[in-house]
């Protein structure tokens, strides 16, 4: 079992290697560790003895600011941890108050859900391979994967009115019917996407440098990765065959087919070979939700906990004091503590949600895969070359606003 | 085998979980170490809860473990004042095998805010203990790095306690 946390602050060299060991620091600052990701690296000559991530510099007590809101006001703060995949946030939060409300969520909610978690996935893929490739010194990719996010993100401002911080799926459903061209727009996508990820394939799969940077790098054992809590592409590239959407389905997830791809090698090389082959699999549900889109409400039937349409709020008197009163004095919710998981872009995202019964949650707690993951990269990075580092970092897919909350 | 769990149905005391769910294997695994250990369990919203006694949390999560709840997910606190004792630590264990979340459950007392580390039975616990250690004040024997981790090292007080406020100056 590693050592996955001694302190090399305090004590800055190994004990009775002073002479040869040296301490680099790297970061916050630094453009490959996306974000304000700190590094204290002890290295002996170019190899990495000991590896310390300093974390904390995005530290904004989300989960406190939880406490003091409504139910409903959470939904904004959850599109602000993990600020590439806002709709896999939405969702899960909305997944675990609705698991303590017991609410039936109509079929068109959940089968809209599906297609936008999944749409989120592409775009935390294609910001992941972009980044990536781009750390590694293939500056050319990042230029098209932004360009296909570029219209997921007009499709999700479309959608919901903003680009990235959407909050468009709500507490028992989703906040509005999509545009009636949403639809054809993500099947127009969907045509042409498939190819885009053979052209990135094409520029990255078979290209020397970019093999040679990644392949038997990082290297991390299915048992290592349970051990530290791993989960999501990462695990799977380590051998561990186990998606939430498929082993314990949510928002009617069971309806679609579609493959997890594992892989036994557990390098970087694998991680990016099963996030390539998650993109395809992610098009398959986006295709299979467009074609059997169910017809019917999208929010649940619940008037004392979901906002009135507009309309109703202005012509019904029963609907104008719902409003009213969810607004001002919001809903409450039965006592009693959930746990909701879900497989987003990065891995295994958990929320535990406790209620004492009132209306503003006791306690939520968030539980991202960055943040496990990052313990992770001490195994992943010992007795290997500094340069690797970066590999080893990309590949893990880090988003710092998921590892601080 | 895969466990079905009614999400409908609420059982509240020991007694009629350990009735309801005699193949439960957490459960199962948990009195053949140590009846004593399981203090009392939950089954609500089809999510398993069992309350452990605060100085058995290591090895009951070695048993759960080699029972088939491999992967740690996640480890926090809630913080109930004013009621006693005051704080619930819940570790949420996922099993691959048995597609199911079980919760385990210490409560703890402020005037002796320590529990054992699990870092030895999953190394994955480090962050998230330090994480507790850091917003809630609760100490963990053996932990092998116990320092804040999110606020700076020279900040004091506990920003999840709910006698700390959410905004302004304490």
């Amino acid at each position: 079992m590693p050592d996955v946390g001694t302190p090399i602050l305090d004590v800055p060299v190994a004990e009775g290697s002073r002479d040869q060991h040296m301490v680099l620091n790297m970061g916050p600052q630094h453009p490959s560790t996306h974000g304000v990701l700190r590094l204290v690296l002890e290295i002996d000559g170019e190899i990495v003895v000991r590896l310390y991530p300093e974390i904390g510099y995005l530290h904004t007590g989300i989960e406190k600011t939880c406490e003091a809101k409504f139910y409903q006001q959470v939904v904004p703060l959850t599109d602000r941890v993990d600020y590439l995949g806002p709709m896999a946030n939405n969702l899960v939060y909305s997944l675990a108050v609705e698991k303590l409300l017991q609410l039936e969520i109509p079929p068109k909610a959940q089968w809209m859900r599906v297609l936008l978690a999944e749409m989120t996935r592409i775009n935390s893929h294609l910001i992941w391979l972009g980044t990536h490739a781009m750390d590694i010194g293939a500056l050319t990719v990042f230029l098209y994967t932004f360009r296909e996010r570029e219209e997921i993100l007009r499709m999700f401002e479309m959608i919901s009115g903003q680009r990235m911080m959407t909050s468009y799926i709500r507490i028992g459903g989703l906040a509005l019917d999509p545009p009636l061209d949403f639809l054809p727009r993500v099947q127009a996508f969907l045509k042409t996407f498939p190819e885009k990820i053979d052209e990135y394939s094409n520029l990255l799969t078979g290209n020397p440098i970019f093999m040679n940077r990644l392949k038997g790098v990082g290297y991390l054992s299915g048992d290592d990765a349970l051990a530290l809590a791993v989960t999501g592409p990462v695990m799977r590239a380590s051998g561990i065959d186990f998606d939430v959407r498929r082993d314990m389905p949510y928002s009617s997830y069971e309806k679609f087919q579609f493959n997890v791809p594992v892989s036994n090698v557990g390098d970087c090389w694998a991680r990016y070979e099963c996030r390539l082959q998650e993109m395809r699999e992610s098009v398959k549900i986006v295709q299979q939700a467009l074609d059997g889109m169910p017809e019917g409400p999208i929010k649940a039937d619940a008037p004392k906990i979901i906002l009135p349409d507009r309309e109703q709020m202005k012509t019904q008197m029963e609907a104008l004091i719902h409003h009213f009163k969810i607004v001002t004095e919001g809903f409450a919710v039965p006592a009693g503590e959930v746990y909701q998981s879900i497989e987003s872009g990065h891995g295994q995202v958990g929320y535990y949600v406790v209620s004492d019964g009132t209306a503003k949650p006791w306690r939520v707690h968030m539980r991202y895969p960055s943040f496990a993951d990052l313990q992770a990269l001490e195994t992943m990075c010992q007795g290997r070359l500094l340069a690797d580092v970066v590999a080893a970092i990309g590949s893990i897919d880090i988003v710092l606003g998921e590892i601080d909350r | 085998m895969v466990q079905t769990l009614d999400p409908k149905l609420t059982l509240l005391d020991k007694a009629a979980v350990l009735e309801a769910l005699p193949e439960h294997p957490g459960i199962k695994a948990l009195l053949a170490w140590n009846g004593d250990a399981l203090v009392d369990a939950k089954l609500d919203r089809g999510e398993v809860t069992l309350t452990i006694a605060p100085n058995c949390i290591r090895e009951a999560c070695r048993v759960v473990r080699d029972a088939g709840y491999k992967a740690f997910q996640d480890m926090t606190a809630v913080d109930w004042l004013p009621s006693t004792p005051r704080f619930q630590l819940s570790y949420h264990i996922c099993s691959h095998q048995y597609r199911e979340v079980l919760r385990l459950r210490v409560m703890v007392d402020e005037s002796e805010a320590s529990v054992e580390s699990i870092t030895p039975v999953w190394a994955g616990a480090n962050y998230y203990e330090r994480e507790v250690f850091d917003l809630f004040g609760i100490r963990f024997e053996g932990h092998p790095n116990l320092r804040r981790i999110m606020m700076p090292d020279e900040w004091v007080g506990h920003p999840l306690r709910k006698d700390y406020p959410v905004e302004g100056y304490r």
